[in-house]
This record gives C-alpha cells, sequence and structure tokens, in this order.
C-alpha cells in the first residue's frame, strides 16, 4: 500500500492530490536535491546512498535513437579519458556570450549566426549550457520523484545572488526543458538562512559566506521575529574551490615541470588536485602522484603549510566584497549574531580561520555546508507548493545592481537602486524634449554609473502614439517592476491619451565576465568623475534645448518683431553658446545660458505681448467678459 | 481495542516530532473521500480537541477523533520502505477493500 507522510494539522491532501516540492541546489561543482517529508527537511541520496550529484555531464556519441548522456559521478570519472565531451561547470556558462567564454575553457564552443547562445561541440551535437544544466536537473527530478513516490508539483532552485536577469532566465529555461515546474528561484544565501533560521531561531543580523565550487557570494541579512530581510550581498561570480584547486594544479605543473599538458591531464591534474584539497582539511600532509604518461611518474609530497600559502591570495579576495557588503548593509563587524558558512569550500581550515578572525565571530558549520542550501530551498517549496497552514516564513530578496534609464545626453536615470528588496515595482515620470514629439525611445540600462556607455544595455523599447504636445507638455509614466524571481519588466504609458508599451526584459545571453563586479567597484572608484560628466552633459542637454528654442522663435516671429540688429545680437548669442557646449566646463555653459536668457528677454516679452494682442484682437470688451462669466 | 505502532513508526513519529518543535501527539483519522470511500489522515497535532480519544504506545501519544475510530479501531502504524521512497502504512483490520494505490479504502 501507499507509504503516507505526516502532514501539518488540517493540511492533509486527498489521496493522489499530494503536494510534493522540492528544493534544488543547482551547484557550479555539484548540485543536491531536497524534500521537506513529515516536517523534516532532508538531501535526496542515490541508490548508493551519495548525496551529491558532481554536475558533470558526458554527451555520448549520436545513433538512430538519439543522443544518450551520462550525469554525475559516472561522467566526473569519464571526464579524464574524454574531457570534450564531458561538461563541468556548465554553470559558469549560463547566459554568457561567447566573448566572455572563451579565454577559459577547454571546449569547443561555436555559435550560429542567428544564434546569440554560444553552443559546445561534442559528439552528440552542439549544446549549450542551458541544455546541459537541463540534464543535471533532469537527474535530479527522477530522483526526487522515486524517493516521494510521485511527480513533483514545483521546485525551488537556488541562484548565486549575483546571478543577473540573463542568467537567471538561463535558469529557469534549463528547468522548463527538464520538465519542472520552477515555483521561485531563490539566492543560495537567502536559502542557507532559511535553513538555519528557522532551526535556530536567533534574531539579529547574519551573515552568511558562501564558497562554493565555482562562486563566492556574501550576504548581510537580518531576521526579526522569524522574518529575513537581505541587508546587501556581494561577491565574486569567478571565484571558488575551483580556484583552491587550479592554485594546486599551477603548483603541481611548476614542480613537475609541466608546459603543455593535453586535456586529458588537465583532467587528472584537477582530479588530484581537489582530492589533496580535501584531504587537507584533516591531515596535515598528502601525497600526490600524477601519470605524466609514456610511464613517466611524477610524485611529491604536499603540506597543509604549503597549501595555505598557496590559497591565501585566493581567500583574501573573499574579504574585499565583505567589507563591503557590511559598509552597504551599514554594520559594523560587532553588530553580527553569527556568520553561516556554505559551501564545500568552508571546509577548508584556513577559510574558516581568515572568516572568523575578519567578522570576529566563530563561524557556524551546524549544517552540512553542501547540504544547507538545498536543505533551505526544499523548505521554501514546502511552503510555497502549500504544505504549510500559514505563510510562516516572508523572504525579501534585493536587486543586486541598480535599475534605470537613458535620459537626453546619455545619462543614466536609477529607477529601482541597488539592494532594493524584491519583489518591487517603481515608477517614474518622463516628458518630451521636443515640441510635437510623438514617440519615445525606452532604453533600459543596469549599473551604478552615470553615464550610458558604463552601464549595461539590458533591453530597449519605444514608445509610440505620443500625441503631439509642446515638449514638457507628456506626462510618460515608467514603471519598472521586478518580480520574486529578480526578473524585470518595464511599462511606458502616456498617461493624457493612454498609449501603452511594454518589455518583458529578457536580456540576451552576451554578458562580459565579471562584469558585475566590474561595473561595482568602477562606480565607487569613479564616482567624482561621474558627478562631473554628468553636471555637464546636463548643461549641455540644456543648452541644446534652449538653442533650438530660441531658433524657432526667431524663425517663426524675428523677422516681425525685431530689427535685424536685434536679431543678430541674439543669432551671435545663440551661436556662441553652441560653441561652449561642446567644450568640457559645466559652469562656463551654465553662464553662457544665462546670458542668453538675459539677451533673449525682451524678445520673450514682444513674444509674449504678440501673441495676447493677436488673441484678443477682433474681440470686444464684451466678448472676452461673456467669455469669461 | 486500540491503536497501536511498530518500533520503526515509533522511532520515527518521535523524530519528526522533535524535528518540527512543537505539538506532542499525532492525529490519526479518516477522510470520507478518496477513489474507494474514505482516505487516512496523518497529521501533527497541536490540540487534542474535548471529545478526542487519546492512546499512548511506545512513547507516542495518538489521539483519534471518535468518528474515525470506528473505521480505523485495531489500527497498527507501520513505517517502510519501498525502493527509495519510504513513509507510513496503517495495517487496518476493519479495511474490506482497498483501491491499487491503498491510500482509500471500505470498510
Amino acid at each position: 500500500m501507499a507509504l503516507l507522510q505526516i502532514s501539518e494539522p488540517g493540511q492533509s491532501t486527498a489521496p493522489h492530490q499530494h503536494k510534493l516540492a522540492a528544493g534544488i541546489d543547482l551547484g557550479t561543482t555539484n548540485s543536491l536535491v531536497a524534500s521537506v517529508r513529515s516536517g523534516m527537511a532532508e538531501t535526496i541520496a542515490d541508490k548508493q546512498g551519495r548525496d551529491l550529484l558532481p554536475s558533470v555531464v558526458q554527451f555520448l556519441a549520436k545513433d538512430e535513437n538519439g543522443y544518450q548522456t551520462i550525469v554525475g559521478y559516472e561522467a566526473q570519472q569519464n571526464a579524464v579519458n574524454d574531457p570534450t565531451n564531458t561538461i563541468v561547470s556548465a554553470k559558469r556558462y549560463m547566459g554568457r556570450g561567447l566573448d566572455d567564454i572563451k579565454e577559459h575553457s577547454v571546449y569547443d564552443f561555436v555559435q550560429d549566426e542567428d544564434s546569440m547562445v554560444p553552443r559546445i561541440r561534442t559528439a552528440a551535437g552542439d549544446v549549450s549550457a542551458v541544455e546541459v544544466s537541463a540534464e543535471i536537473l533532469t537527474a535530479l527530478k527522477q530522483r526526487a520523484s522515486d524517493y516521494l513516490g510521485g511527480d513533483l508539483t514545483g521546485v525551488v532552485i537556488t541562484v548565486p545572488a549575483y546571478f543577473d536577469d540573463a542568467q537567471r532566465q538561463a535558469t529557469k529555461d534549463a528547468a522548463k526543458l527538464a520538465g519542472l515546474n520552477v515555483l521561485r528561484l531563490i539566492n543560495e544565501p537567502t536559502a542557507a538562512a532559511v535553513a538555519y533560521g528557522l532551526d535556530s531561531g536567533n534574531e539579529g543580523i547574519h551573515v552568511i559566506y558562501d564558497l562554493g565550487g565555482g562562486t563566492f557570494d556574501i550576504s548581510i541579512l537580518k531576521l526579526t521575529r522569524g522574518v529575513f530581510e537581505v541587508l546587501s550581498t556581494a561577491g565574486d561570480s569567478s571565484l571558488g574551490g575551483d580556484d583552491l584547486d587550479q592554485a594546486v594544479v599551477n603548483w603541481i605543473m611548476s614542480e613537475a615541470g609541466i608546459t603543455d599538458p593535453s586535456a586529458t591531464l588537465q583532467r587528472q591534474l584537477h582530479d588530484k588536485a581537489r582530492a589533496a584539497k580535501e584531504s587537507l582539511s584533516e591531515q596535515e600532509r598528502v601525497q600526490l602522484a600524477i601519470d605524466l604518461g609514456d610511464a613517466n611518474n611524477w610524485s611529491s609530497e604536499l603540506t597543509l603549510e604549503q597549501f595555505e600559502k598557496l590559497i591565501q591570495p585566493i581567500i583574501r579576495k573573499t574579504i574585499v566584497p565583505c567589507r563591503r557588503a557590511l559598509r552597504d548593509a551599514g554594520i559594523d563587524a560587532d553588530e553580527i549574531e553569527d556568520v553561516v558558512m556554505v559551501g564545500g569550500s568552508t571546509r577548508v581550515p584556513m577559510v574558516r580561520r581568515m572568516v572568523g578572525e575578519f567578522f570576529e565571530t566563530e563561524p557556524l558549520v551546524d549544517i552540512d555546508p553542501d547540504k544547507v542550501v538545498a536543505i533551505g530551498a526544499a523548505r521554501q517549496a514546502d511552503l510555497l507548493v502549500g504544505n504549510k497552514s500559514d505563510d510562516e516564513m516572508l523572504l525579501l530578496d534585493v536587486t543586486p545592481l541598480s535599475l534605470g534609464l537613458e535620459t537626453m545626453g546619455g545619462l543614466v536615470e536609477k529607477v529601482i537602486h541597488r539592494n532594493t528588496t524584491i519583489p518591487v515595482a517603481r515608477a517614474q515620470d518622463f516628458t518630451t524634449f521636443k515640441d510635437g514629439q510623438t514617440a519615445m525611445a525606452i532604453h533600459v540600462l543596469q549599473g551604478e554609473r552615470e553615464l550610458v556607455s558604463d552601464c549595461r544595455s539590458l533591453a530597449r523599447f519605444e514608445l509610440r502614439g505620443i500625441p503631439p504636445m509642446v515638449a514638457g507638455a507628456a506626462r510618460i509614466r515608467v514603471t519598472f517592476q521586478i518580480d520574486a524571481d529578480g526578473l524585470l519588466s518595464v511599462s511606458a504609458r502616456e498617461e493624457t491619451s493612454g498609449v501603452e508599451s511594454s518589455i518583458q526584459v529578457k536580456p540576451s545571453y552576451g554578458l562580459s565576465d565579471t562584469e558585475i563586479e566590474t561595473m561595482l567597484t568602477d562606480s565607487f572608484s569613479h564616482a567624482k568623475d561621474d558627478i562631473e560628466a554628468r553636471k555637464l552633459r546636463e548643461e549641455q542637454v540644456e543648452a541644446d534645448r534652449v538653442a533650438q528654442a530660441i531658433q524657432a522663435a526667431l524663425n517663426e516671429d524675428g523677422d516681425k518683431l525685431l530689427s535685424a540688429e536685434e536679431q543678430q545680437v541674439i543669432r551671435q548669442s545663440i551661436g556662441e553658446l553652441i560653441e561652449i557646449a561642446k567644450t568640457d566646463n559645466p559652469r562656463a555653459i551654465k553662464q553662457k545660458i544665462e546670458d542668453v536668457d538675459k539677451v533673449t528677454a525682451e524678445f520673450a516679452q514682444r513674444r509674449m505681448d504678440a501673441s495676447i494682442n493677436k488673441a484678443l484682437a477682433g474681440h470686444s470688451v464684451d466678448d472676452i467678459t461673456e467669455g469669461s462669466k | 481495542m486500540a491503536i497501536t505502532l511498530t518500533d520503526a513508526a515509533a522511532k520515527h513519529v518521535v523524530q519528526f516530532i522533535e524535528n518540527r518543535g512543537k505539538g506532542e501527539a499525532l492525529r490519526l483519522g479518516v477522510k470520507t473521500n478518496g477513489c474507494s470511500g474514505m482516505a487516512y489522515v496523518l497529521e501533527f497535532a497541536d490540540k487534542v480537541e474535548d471529545e478526542d480519544i487519546v492512546f499512548e504506545d511506545k512513547g507516542v501519544k495518538v489521539i483519534v477523533d471518535p468518528k474515525s475510530l470506528v473505521y480505523i479501531d485495531g489500527t497498527e502504524l507501520d513505517y517502510g520502505r519501498e525502493g527509495l521512497n519510504e513513509g507510513f502504512k496503517f495495517n487496518n483490520p476493519n479495511v474490506k477493500d482497498s483501491c491499487g494505490c491503498g491510500e482509500s479504502f471500505n470498510v
């Protein structure tokens, strides 16, 4: 007979209607799936009792039945002998363009003319990172269904806090391909906080230090009466345990005099390096033996001391984002309640030591750092699928970078500032720049800098059909909305006519590597330049607007209202303004605009008188008083 | 008659209740739906209603409402594993027939 689980009071489901939910930690190196059963969140092991599923997919040659894949441990082993068809760390390529990938990859990437998505050439054909991830998700889905005894109603998948829209969308695409219903994407550190926060219930400031295989994230969370608020996030999307392995690989290569390793040897070096790193979490020294081929062997000993010397610069790199996250959150180190360690790399004793020293507190390691994210995701999934009676947890996430749009002069107007909690909707009113303007281009940007050229372009669309009006009269409301998954939609609406246009930001998969990190640091180092640049552009835009308006007025009324000499004075003054606007001195431009204002004051006065006369001409006093009744 | 638990079931119930951190009893019952007449209810219990009947076996408090008890009196709650899946089973002497999946039954 069927096997039953204990439900929350009043939440028993009808037969065959069990709401099965799972949390998936789709990691760079390893992935896990967890589920809540009878109120207990546990990771789900495979038939051999292994919780981790290495995020490795081997593609086998195509035959008449299509292609086959091997996922997990077996694929990891085969990677040594079949490195180009066996894809590891595919998560690093999710939502990325070809330019960002090539330099640090052993794979043969190709890109079709009509597709933005780079693909890896394998024996099974060309596959994208999304397809590779879908294979991993399919394996986890199968494991969860076997364990729970039915099809999954929905899943929560975790992503690094630093994943941008393109990367989140790629993750959703992979889930769709695997036939999974994604209830929500949540940030990995937030999931870790869920796993810990509920179990221990300590109120206060919590730091989540997540050093995984391929990504580093630091998050500062505040827990108040069971509610998590993310105060700030920072990190490095290309830093992790892989780099520790690489440090060891580099050491072996220099010690053994290896200069140009084959793909097979590279895999072997990586596997040996990783094994050595793991051993050194428990031992003082480890023996290394490398098979160089042709009966050529190299062996040596790596001590903990040497190892720590190799990895220290890498671990130190994690401290910089820690400092920034603290500053963004406005928190001092002594206000921190505890530090939660997440990710297999936090097993390295030196990581625990340095993090403990920086935050002046002993890091928490109660829950297996490999499983903690999946467990938190499982709890969220259980909640979202409706197995809990009431909203026990309200999860707030933040947007990692500011979002805004382009205004005249190539400036960025930020609509949603970075570290705003999501989901969120913000609206801002804009107007037209020219008389009779009937369309407006909306250019959506992401980044901290003031100029469009320094931010990342996410999308462009146009609002058409604005009724012709004088410049500045139209009221265009632009609304930015970020849903719970961190995906952005932007809409624009002209308020008087009601014309509307909108876009779902599903950005092109063409992002430069570590761009977010660079964008952030740049915004700090260029803060002063940016303000100057913004001032200059603003004055230039204003000068341009003034010159155009006066030019239009001259064309219309110049001959009627002004003598030739007067016209000459104004023309000359505009000419000077246009010249000065080309310089890079905002103060001089501003001064000149004021001068032009003075020179044209009389002209403006006469125009106004003339138009009043025109309006009154041919009417008797009675008409006018009549009309005003 | 009474409701009893196997050792495996008792061990898991104690573990699950401890993990949940609140509530101290297990509620067993039946609901009148399902493909074959009635379906089992298996829930954590936060409070005992006046009319509830309370059993205790192997350190586990089990509560049943009187209407349900008619259909499940004498049941032994077991815990078992089928492949990767594991969970609770009702060994109910009152059952005449059940649907293929065993989630609902008739008396």
